[in-house]
């Protein structure tokens, strides 16, 4: 386990700034408690200083997870944002899309949301923004990437896609491997 | 009876009795080098007399006339007292020793001779001692005390564009320890050089048997040891360019400072906000969108009769987040 190094902190910040912008500051200056971030095994955790510091008492090759893990850096240092992250995005997201309850399914398995199953969708989303899925009744099912501005949305066809699926929490039973 | 001439006559046998012991005739004179101690004797050795029964006598007697004279001619030697004994002070050796040791062999010239010799430099025999205007007296040029000494200088003035917080004696005096260093250094080299002793390069190991590991190191050390460090060297048929050939990272403490931590983490995110340009692509699009939907609602009025405003809606003055229209 080891802090990020200046590059992947950037790295990270930027894939996180596309999901929830400014408020990243909210989660590293939080009122609450300081956290931080770690890597181990190239993952990238998030975790309270407290459980950090009860981490340092596992070896390395036994340490399997420590708090939330966001997301894993690539052999190419390229960062993957994963669902487990989805409780810190949802509440600092700022665009946000809704999903009709009868493409939720499809999207929960990992299908695109399609104009067609689209509810709402935040103004003035941009082309290829960050953007978190949530059903009609608020509940957060994962987030993708806008494949359409808001705009755009209005005019195209019902079977075109409008949001491209990243990651659902029907992973978390799909892919519960890997998922550490 | 004693008489006078009976003891006359016995003190003349006594001399004649001693004379005959210390004196010795030979037909050739012997060569002395009272130096070395040495008594060179060249007369003929009858071989009848070097019969068996005979040999052991006549060889005694010979060795016996011969240090008798050596020492009559010690004896002819200016003498002096050392500590209430008598001792005679030789003279310098005559005869030439042969060497004890072969003689030296030229030694290669260092890196300055070689230097020297292609420039055509001479030697220029220089005065040990120079004379010193600030302490007016004659110092050394060189070594213990010398005149022009810059580490003992009590006053050192700080140049325009030094660090003022560096200490400039401290500087002196490292510069001086690393000059010797050098020096010394480069002597060694020379040595090394002259009896073709093989020493290793920076990094490797003075040892006659290297492991595996210290060869590879070796091979690695002598690939980059090029003007462009290795950059243009190929490999062998089956060598493989080793690939961790850098520095270990460093990385921070995993308990560090959180305060700093974070700090840095939002002076990255305030850094990272002033570069990203502002929404102006969106702001283009979106003007560019509201345009078009003017233009096309205008039309509709125009064709109001046909099928009705259809559900395209600008989104300036609504609300956000309004629902799409069915269409």
């Amino acid at each position: 386990m080891r802090p990020l190094t200046d590059e992947e902190t950037k790295t990270m910040f930027e894939k996180l700034s596309k999901y929830i912008g400014e408020n990243i500051k909210l989660l590293i200056d939080r009122p609450d408690g300081t956290y931080c971030f770690r890597l181990h095994n190239d993952r990238v955790y998030y975790m309270s200083e407290k459980i950090l510091k009860l981490a340092t008492n596992i070896s390395r090759d036994k340490l399997v997870s420590v708090g939330t893990c966001f997301g894993k850096f690539t052999k190419t240092q390229k960062f993957r944002l994963h669902i487990t992250a989805l409780d810190f995005l949802a509440p600092y997201a700022k665009f946000k899309v809704w999903v009709k309850p009868g493409s939720e399914q499809s999207f929960l398995y990992g299908n695109h949301v399609m104009k067609s199953g689209l509810g709402r969708i935040t103004e003035n989303t941009a082309q290829y923004q960050g953007v978190v899925v949530y059903s009609m009744a608020d509940v957060p099912l994962g987030f993708g990437v806008a494949a359409k501005t808001t705009q755009e949305c209005r005019k195209v066809d019902p079977m075109s896609i409008v949001v491209f699926h990243q990651a659902d929490i029907g992973e978390y039973i799909r892919s519960e491997d890997t998922l550490t | 009876s004693c008489s006078v001439e009976d003891v006359l006559a016995k003190a003349e046998r006594d001399e004649a009795e001693k004379l005959k012991g210390i004196t010795v005739s030979k037909e050739l004179d012997l060569e002395f080098d009272p130096g070395n101690l040495l008594a060179f004797d060249k007369n003929r050795i009858d071989t009848r007399e070097f019969k068996d029964s005979k040999r052991e006598d006549f060889l005694r007697s010979l060795a016996r006339d011969n240090t008798q004279l050596l020492i009559n001619e010690i004896w002819k030697l200016p003498t002096e007292r050392v500590e209430e004994v008598i001792v005679a002070k030789l003279p310098d050796p005559t005869t030439l020793l042969p060497r004890e040791k072969p003689a030296p062999k030229p030694k290669p010239p260092t890196k300055w001779e070689q230097f020297a010799k292609l420039k055509g430099i001479q030697k220029k025999k220089k005065t040990n001692l120079v004379w010193d205007e600030v302490h007016k007296e004659w110092k050394r040029r060189w070594g213990y005390k010398r005149a022009k000494d810059d580490t003992k200088e009590w006053l050192i003035e700080v140049p325009v564009n030094a660090d003022p917080n560096e200490d400039q004696f401290a500087k002196r005096n490292k510069a001086k320890k690393e000059r010797v260093a050098r020096n010394e250094y480069n002597r060694l080299k020379n040595i090394a050089r002259a009896q073709k002793i093989k020493v290793p390069g920076m990094g490797l190991a003075p040892t006659p048997q290297q492991s595996k590991a210290e060869l590879a190191q070796a091979v690695n050390i002598a690939k980059i040891s090029t003007a462009s460090v290795g950059k243009f060297q190929d490999n062998l048929p089956k060598e493989k360019t080793p690939k961790n050939t850098g520095k270990k990272r460093k990385f921070q403490p995993l308990i560090g400072d959180f305060s700093s931590e974070k700090q840095k983490q939002l002076d990255l995110l305030k850094v990272m906000d002033s570069k990203k340009p502002r929404l102006d692509i969106t702001k283009a699009v979106n003007k560019q969108m509201r345009e078009e939907d003017m233009e096309s609602r205008k039309k509709n009025k125009k064709d109001f009769g046909k099928k009705g405003q259809r559900g395209k809606m600008s989104g300036k003055g609504r609300k956000p987040q309004m629902k799409q229209g069915k269409r």
